[in-house]
C-alpha cells in the first residue's frame, strides 16, 4: 500500500476532487448527507464557497460562475435537486462555459430524509452524464473526470453519491492542484438565451450530445468489466458494488461509474459473457429496465430479487443471490427505542409544549424542530418539504376558512429564507388570515450549524448583512409581526392565542440561539422533593435532563442548561434556581 | 493481519465517529486497508449511533455484514445489546455499563432493561465490562469514555501500543491529548488485569 495515502469520508474527497480540478467557485445549501461538502471546499485556497439560500439559486451562481469561465461545483442532498430543477433542465440545454458539477446526495434507507426518492432519473430526465463513484478515491477521480467531461461535451454533470458514500471514510493519495483560468463570459444569445426560437436550435444538440456521451461512456475507464465465473455476470454502481463484490468474489460484474447515458455495447460484451445478468442497484430499477429494453440475449434480473425499499448490504445480496442466510445472534424482542430528541435546553421545546396545550393543528416543516412530531410532545401534524408549513396552512384555510383559528405554519429560521418567503407573500396576497411561527435560533441547526443569511456570517467566516426578519415579514406585506422569547412559556401562549383570532395574517418569531451555539449556562436548578407530588408535568416537556424516579421528578445536572421551562411549568414551586440568576437571560 | 471488523455504538454525541477514525488512521498506516461508515444528521440528537470500521488487506464494503462483527464496543449499555446481532458468535463486546436512559424511560412509558450483561455474556464469546466512569481519568472527564474503551479494545489486538499512541497524537486536539492517553493507558490495564 502507498504510503502517501490519507483516509477521508465521501465528501472530504468530492471537496478534495473540486479543488484539484480547478474548481473555484462552489456553492451549496447544507442537506444531510451533502452539507461537508462544501464545508471542506470552503477550506482550500482559492475557492471561492457560499451557503445559497436554497439548492435553486445555489445551482444558478454556479451557472453563472461557469458561464463566466469558472469551474464549479454546486452541492445538494437529493431532495434539494427538486428545488434546483428548474434551472437544472434548461441547463442542460443552455450548457456550460467552465465545467460544471452537480453533486446530487442521496439518502437511501432514510437515514435523514423525508423520501429515499432516486436522483440517477434526473440524470435521465435532463439528458445530462451521470457519474457514480464507490468509495472516496473514486469520489476524487470523478469529481475531476466531471469537469472535462463537462468542457468537452458542453454540458452539466451529475455526480450522484449516497450516505454511504458520503459518510465512508476510505483511503486515497492526494493530488495536486490543476488551476483552471477564468477566461471571462463570452457573450452568445443563441447558446444562454433560452427564448423558443434559441431553445428549439439547442434541443437537438442536446440530443446529439446524448449519443457522443454515450461513446464517451463506452470506452471510459469508469465503466469496466472484471471477468469471473460465467454462471452469472452482476451489473451495478455506487456503493452497490462494494457489496456485491464482497458478497460475490467468484462472479463477473459490469461496474458502471459512468453510468448514464448507459454504455449499451459495452453491456452487450457483458452479456456474451455470462449465462444471466443480475442487476444490483438500490432503489429503482434504473439499470434494470434499460437492460431489458434491450432485449439482451441473456436473462435478466434484480429487483424480483432485491425490492425497491432501502439500502443493500452484502448480507443481503449472499441471501438473495446465493440463498445463504445468516444466522446471527439473536436477542430478547423488547429493546427500548432510542430515537432523536430535541437537546436539553432546545429553544423548540417549549413552542411544541404550548401548541400541544392549546390543542392546534400544527403543519411542520423541516429541520430539528421537526422532532417535535415524536412522543411526548407530538404536536406536528405533516411534513412534506421545505416550506411547505406555510402553503399548507394557507390550503387549509382555502379549504375551510374557519381552520385558520386553529391552525399554525411552524417553520424555522434557516427554512423561512430557503423557501417560506413565497408561500408568505401568498398568504398576504391572497387574504389568509393564517399565523405562522418562525422558530428563529440564529442558524441550521439539524445540518450541523451552518451560516445562513440571517446569521451575519458567511460559509467561509466573512461578516455579512444579516437579514431583519421582521423588517422581511412587514415587507411582504404582513401588518401583525410579534417578536417573543422562546423561553416563555406565558407570553408563548398568549400570544399564539391572540394571533389565531386576528382575522388577517401574522408572524410570530419565537427567538433564542440554539443551545450549541452557547457554551456557558447557569447552574442547573434542583427539585425540592419534599415539595415535588410527583404529577409528571414537567415530564411532558419531553427533557432529556427530565425524569422521574420513585414518583419525583429528578433533574440530571450533567446535561441540563437552565432553560427555565420546567421551573416555569411546576405549579407546587418544587423546582427552584440553585443560584439568583444574573438578569432574565437564563439559556 | 486477517480481517477485522469492528462496531462502534452508542448514543448521538458521544464520540464514535472520533474512535472510528483512531482506529481506521492507525490502520491505515500499518499499510492495511480501511473503510468506515458513519451515522451523521438527524439521529445524532441523541439517538443511537453507530460506527462500522473495517480492516483487511483490501476491504470491499464499508458496512460490516449482520453476523459479521469482531468487536463491538460499545459506549452504552443498552446499545451493546441492541448491536449484538452484529457480532459474529466468535466475537467480544467491548461495553462501558453506564445506562443512558433513552426517553421512553426518561418519561416513564417504558423500563430500561434490565439482565443486559447476563444476556451478553450467554450469547458472546467474549464480554469486556467497565464502569469507565468510575476509574481515572474518566472520573474527572466523562469524554474519556472512548479512549478508555479504545484502550480495552487495543490490548485484545494486534498493533503495538506505541503505534497506538502515536495515532492518538496524530488525531486527537493537542490540548486534550494527554488526558487521552491517560484514559487509553486506563483501559489497556483493564483488559490486561480483565485478562
Amino acid at each position: 500500500m502507498n504510503d502517501k495515502r490519507v483516509i477521508m469520508t465521501g465528501n472530504e474527497a468530492i471537496a478534495l476532487g473540486a479543488y484539484e480540478g480547478g474548481v473555484t467557485v462552489g456553492t451549496a445549501y447544507p442537506g444531510t448527507p451533502s452539507t461537508e461538502i462544501l464545508e471542506n471546499l470552503a477550506r482550500y485556497e482559492g475557492v471561492d464557497c457560499n451557503w445559497s439560500p436554497n439548492e435553486k439559486t445555489a445551482l444558478e451562481v454556479a451557472i453563472g460562475a461557469s458561464m463566466e469561465g469558472a469551474r464549479v461545483l454546486a452541492a445538494m442532498k437529493h431532495v434539494g435537486v427538486n428545488v434546483a430543477a428548474d434551472p437544472l433542465l434548461t441547463l442542460s440545454y443552455t450548457g456550460v462555459g467552465g465545467g460544471l458539477v452537480l453533486v446530487s446526495a442521496d439518502d437511501p434507507g432514510m437515514h435523514s430524509s423525508q423520501n429515499e426518492q432516486d436522483n440517477r432519473h434526473y440524470a435521465r430526465f435532463a439528458k445530462i452524464p451521470l457519474l457514480e463513484p464507490s468509495d472516496s478515491e473514486e469520489a476524487r477521480d470523478y469529481v475531476t473526470a466531471a469537469l472535462e467531461i463537462s468542457e468537452k461535451f458542453d454540458t452539466p454533470v451529475m455526480l450522484r453519491t449516497t450516505t454511504r458514500i458520503s459518510h465512508s471514510r476510505s483511503t486515497l493519495v492526494p493530488g495536486q492542484r490543476k488551476e483552471h483560468e477564468v477566461k471571462g463570459f463570452k457573450k452568445n444569445p443563441a447558446k444562454y438565451v433560452m427564448l423558443p426560437g434559441f431553445a428549439r436550435l439547442r434541443h437537438p444538440l442536446v440530443e446529439e450530445r446524448l449519443l457522443a456521451l454515450q461513446e464517451e461512456a463506452e470506452k471510459s475507464p469508469m465503466n469496466r468489466i472484471e471477468r469471473g465465473s460465467t454462471k452469472f455476470g452482476v451489473v451495478c454502481s455506487g456503493v452497490a458494488y462494494n457489496y456485491a463484490r464482497e458478497a460475490l468474489p467468484e462472479a463477473s460484474f459490469l461496474k458502471l461509474g459512468f453510468s448514464h447515458p448507459l454504455p449499451e455495447k459495452l453491456v452487450r460484451e457483458f452479456a456474451e459473457l455470462v449465462d444471466e445478468i443480475i442487476v444490483i442497484e438500490e432503489l429503482d430499477p434504473f439499470f434494470e429496465e434499460q437492460l431489458l429494453a434491450m432485449h439482451l440475449k441473456v436473462p435478466v434480473k434484480g429487483k424480483e430479487l432485491f425490492g425497491l425499499l432501502g439500502e443493500l448490504g452484502a448480507e443481503i445480496i449472499r441471501e438473495k443471490v446465493l440463498g445463504q442466510k445468516i444466522d446471527p445472534i439473536r436477542v430478547r424482542d423488547e429493546i427500548p427505542g432510542r430515537p432523536p430528541v430535541m437537546c436539553p435546553g432546545c429553544s423548540h421545546r417549549g413552542v411544541f409544549y404550548t401548541l400541544k396545550k392549546l390543542k392546534l393543528n400544527v403543519m411542520g416543516d423541516i429541520g430539528c424542530y421537526t422532532l417535535g412530531a415524536l412522543p411526548p410532545l407530538e404536536a406536528i401534524d405533516s411534513c412534506v418539504c421545505m416550506g411547505a408549513s406555510i402553503g399548507l396552512a394557507l390550503g387549509m384555510a382555502k379549504a375551510k376558512p374557519a381552520s385558520a383559528e386553529n391552525t399554525v405554519a411552524v417553520i424555522g429560521d434557516s427554512t423561512f429564507l430557503h423557501s417560506g418567503i413565497t408561500p408568505l407573500l401568498d398568504a398576504v396576497y391572497n387574504n389568509a388570515p393564517i399565523t405562522v411561527l418562525i422558530l428563529d435560533n440564529s442558524t441550521t441547526a439539524m445540518t450541523g450549524h451552518q451560516e445562513h443569511p440571517g446569521t451575519g456570517t458567511t460559509l467561509q467566516g466573512e461578516p455579512s448583512a444579516s437579514v431583519n426578519l421582521e423588517g422581511l415579514c412587514h415587507a411582504l406585506g404582513v401588518k401583525r409581526v410579534a417578536a417573543i422569547d422562546a423561553f416563555d412559556l406565558k407570553e408563548l401562549r398568549s400570544t399564539i392565542k391572540t394571533e389565531l383570532e386576528a382575522g388577517e395574517p401574522s408572524v410570530v418569531i419565537i427567538r433564542r440561539p440554539c443551545v450549541f451555539l452557547l457554551s456557558t449556562f447557569d447552574a442547573p436548578p434542583a427539585v425540592d422533593l419534599e415539595a415535588c407530588t410527583g404529577c409528571g408535568t414537567c415530564i411532558k416537556l419531553g427533557c432529556p435532563a427530565l425524569s422521574m424516579k420513585e414518583e419525583k421528578a429528578r433533574i440530571n445536572s450533567t446535561i441540563c442548561t437552565s432553560c427555565g421551562l420546567c421551573e416555569q411549568l411546576c405549579r407546587f414551586d418544587a423546582i427552584k434556581s440553585v443560584l439568583e440568576k444574573a438578569g432574565e437571560n437564563n439559556g | 493481519m486477517a480481517k477485522t471488523d469492528i462496531l462502534i455504538a452508542g448514543v448521538g454525541g458521544q464520540g464514535t465517529i472520533l474512535t472510528g477514525r483512531i482506529i481506521a488512521a492507525l490502520a491505515m498506516a500499518e499499510g492495511l486497508d480501511v473503510k468506515t461508515a458513519e451515522t451523521h444528521g438527524m439521529a445524532q440528537r441523541g439517538g443511537s449511533v453507530i460506527t462500522h470500521v473495517r480492516i483487511g488487506e483490501k476491504v470491499y464494503s464499508p458496512l460490516i455484514p449482520q453476523g459479521d462483527g469482531d468487536f463491538l464496543l460499545s459506549f452504552e449499555k443498552l446499545e451493546a445489546l441492541r448491536w449484538l446481532p452484529y457480532l459474529s458468535p466468535g466475537g467480544t463486546v467491548i461495553v462501558n455499563t453506564q445506562e443512558l436512559e433513552p426517553l421512553p424511560v426518561l418519561t416513564g412509558q417504558i423500563e430500561y432493561s434490565t439482565g443486559i450483561l447476563e444476556e451478553i455474556e450467554s450469547k458472546a464469546a467474549r464480554l469486556i465490562a467497565a464502569d469507565a466512569l468510575s476509574i481515572e481519568p474518566v472520573t474527572r472527564n466523562a469524554r474519556m469514555v472512548n479512549t478508555f474503551l479504545l484502550g480495552i479494545l487495543a490490548q485484545t489486538m494486534e498493533f503495538e501500543k506505541e503505534k497506538w499512541l502515536l495515532t492518538m497524537e496524530q488525531t486527537i486536539k493537542a490540548k486534550l491529548v494527554d488526558i487521552n492517553k491517560q484514559a487509553f493507558e486506563a483501559g489497556w490495564e483493564f483488559a490486561r488485569e480483565d485478562g
